[in-house]
């Protein structure tokens, strides 16, 4: 292992059973299967895909919100595999979350202050009111949200500012690894650019690594170092951020670019329309995967499922390679 | 004037707290047909309302139209009784929505939703309407048509429940087809097939359609002609490609600006500062003058007009006639 690395994944997979009948589940939704990478300190790996590819599944694994099958993921050098939900909860802490919606993840009961005083109150037990009061004060200036909003409530805010406060609560604690999940889909184009720039500010300032999930590849370009992109449970191609955009290997990973609207009506360019919808999960084609709509499909694809290798300083899992 | 639809001076308001706050104000434009026209702006700019107000399918408790002229093919449709709109709604003029899940009928089969439409208002017996319903639906590229015909909208998937709900759209050939977001419930790819569906559509059927978005790469992608809304107001309009390539009013250019861009890898991105206005604390003047970089002190006092330049029109006082030599002092910087 890398001494770099901050987080590895190793062949982590979870399959969720379809229906519990009385003796045996009737078959599996192999959400995120045998899937593995790293994530270097100070950057920002990202993880596309559309709709039902895993990529939120895989999120909610790190965080063990939920818990793997099988697989290792290891964090700042420990194997957190395995650990009960006491010891999760200590991991959790270098380790936060922002969610993909803003009015959702933030209870609607609770003041603002006391949204960010929470987590203070449970992982640093030890602090005086005055000094979590204080910090609480420091962290929303930082992500932007004025003082006296304090005694306000997450309704009374727009989505931009929630947004904003769901940040602030993930920064609280000072965590190394912030796991965005979705954090800019809910957001209005101006407002998006804010909370993206945000993200980038925070990031130098405080050194933080960034796991982000997103469906919206001109986000991700935007803020990615590494790129992987998912299609059904699995990871078909690992690049860095320049080399994705400017030559994709992977079939699914060229289609999905070129179907991204440009805002530009003088661009015409020759799109690659894939055919029909994405597979059922629970009952994926055999080989590859991604083979029922890929346009450079040959025999072996339909047998055997390729694995992630070397091309030219990417990491892709096709058979055309 | 244009030949298929005019909205003139359109102002709707909300009830709220026995207050009105008027959310639509005073919107003008038009559509030629066969044309594909978008309304683009931000979440509260007025454009879902803009299109509610044309079907005039806002609820009399809720929100209500108060002046304007909605002119259909020479006919104001505000002016109609509820049992003539109904024949227009569907037959001449059809919408699609954002939530194909939440605008279909959850326990009834695909086939009895769309013959529902096709016997109302063509007047086709049951054979016939079925035959129709079939030969909609394979052209809106839906495989198993027959089979289709007898399932249920949870057993399809978004990309193929929207491609239901077009057919329905489509089912009577209407003259006018409103577009409600429909593609931002969707998957890119998917969001690929459905604009290139929409697009040949038009081209052979000659509907003009309206598009409503927030997606300015949508617009790019399938419109001829765009209005851009802002607080309940026409900020601008023009050509797609004028659009694009010189935006008048700062809003615009803000927004276009702000749009990440696959290639175009920046360090920051350029975010307009600030929000847009809750309707019942409109600012005076321009509507968009806190947030804009190019105010001046007429700006807070006094709204611009929507003024015509050639083919195009734009809200601002940069562009107004005694400030024409702002213009040069915008484009330079």
């Amino acid at each position: 292992m890398a001494a770099n690395n901050l987080l590895e994944v190793k062949n982590i997979k979870k399959y969720f059973p379809l229906s519990k009948g009385w003796f045996s589940a009737k078959g599996h939704v192999k959400a995120v299967d045998q899937v593995s990478f790293s994530i270097q300190r100070g950057e920002t790996f990202s993880l596309v895909g559309e709709s039902g590819c895993g990529k939120s599944t895989l999120g909610r694994l790190i965080n063990g919100l939920i818990k793997s099958d099988d697989g290792e993921i290891i964090f700042k050098g420990k194997n957190l595999t395995g650990a009960n939900e006491k010891a999760w909860r200590s991991y959790r802490k270098p380790m936060q979350m922002i969610f993909q919606d803003p009015y959702a993840s933030l209870s609607p009961r609770m003041k603002i202050k006391d949204i960010l005083d929470e987590p203070l109150k449970i992982h640093h037990p030890e602090l005086s009111k005055e000094t979590r009061k204080t910090m609480v004060q420091e962290i929303l200036d930082v992500c932007g949200i004025d003082a006296y909003h304090l005694d306000k409530y997450a309704h009374e805010f727009s989505g931009g500012q929630r947004q904003r406060i769901g940040i602030a609560r993930a920064l609280i604690l000072k965590p190394e690894l912030i796991i965005a999940d979705e954090p800019v889909s809910a957001l209005d184009v101006s407002i998006q650019a804010q909370v993206l720039n945000l993200l980038k500010e925070l990031q130098e300032n405080y050194q933080l690594t960034y796991l982000f999930i997103s469906h919206d590849l001109s986000v991700v370009e935007h803020i990615s170092d590494k790129i992987a992109v998912m299609y059904l449970g699995n990871i078909v191609e690992i690049s860095p951020a320049e080399d994705i955009f400017s030559r994709p290997k992977h079939p699914y990973t060229q289609a999905l670019l070129s179907a991204v609207p440009i805002p530009n009506p003088k661009v015409k360019r020759e799109r690659i329309m894939l055919k029909g919808e994405i597979p059922n999960a629970a009952n994926p084609p055999k080989g590859c995967k991604f083979h029922s709509r890929c346009p450079h499909a040959m025999d072996i694809c339909k047998t055997v499922e390729p694995q992630l290798k070397k091309v030219e300083g990417q990491m892709v899992a096709c058979h055309l390679y | 004037m244009y030949d298929l639809l005019n909205v003139k001076g359109l102002k709707t308001a909300f009830k709220n707290n026995n207050q009105r706050v008027s959310v639509v104000n005073g919107v003008d434009f038009g559509i030629n047909k066969g044309e594909i026209v978008g309304i683009v702006g931000e979440s509260g700019c007025g454009k879902s309302v803009t299109s509610l107000s044309i079907m005039r399918l806002l609820h009399d408790t809720t929100g209500d139209i108060q002046d304007g002229k909605v002119t259909f093919k020479g006919e104001n449709l505000l002016d109609l009784s509820e049992r003539s709109m109904r024949k227009i709604r569907g037959k001449e003029i059809a919408m699609i929505f954002q939530e194909p899940m939440t605008s279909l009928n959850p326990v009834m089969k695909i086939g009895k939703q769309l013959m529902q439409g096709i016997i109302l208002h063509l007047k086709y017996s049951k054979e016939k309407a079925k035959k129709h319903a079939i030969d909609t639906l394979k052209s809106v590229g839906i495989p198993r048509a027959e089979d289709i015909m007898n399932e249920y909208p949870h057993q399809l998937s978004g990309g193929m429940r929207q491609r239901v709900m077009i057919a329905i759209a489509m089912s009577c050939e209407p003259e006018l087809l409103i577009a409600d977001e429909p593609t931002t419930a969707l998957d890119v790819t998917i969001q690929a097939q459905i604009l290139e569906l929409m697009k040949r559509l038009q081209s052979d059927r000659g509907t003009a359609i309206l598009m409503i978005t927030h997606d300015l790469g949508v617009v790019a992608e399938v419109c001829d002609r765009v209005i851009v809304m802002y607080a309940g107001r026409v900020v601008e309009e023009a050509s797609v490609d004028e659009l694009f390539e010189s935006p008048r009013h700062p809003y615009t250019k803000d927004l276009i600006e702000s749009v990440p861009k696959i290639g175009e890898r920046k360090s920051r991105l350029y975010s307009i500062p600030g929000h847009v206005p809750n309707p019942n604390q409109m600012p005076n003047g321009c509507k968009f003058a806190p947030r804009c970089q190019h105010a001046m002190e007429i700006c807070f006092n006094k709204e611009p007009e929507l003024t015509s330049e050639e083919k195009r029109k734009h809200r601002c006082w940069l562009y107004q006639q005694n400030n024409v030599g702002r213009e040069q002092n915008l484009g330079s910087k």
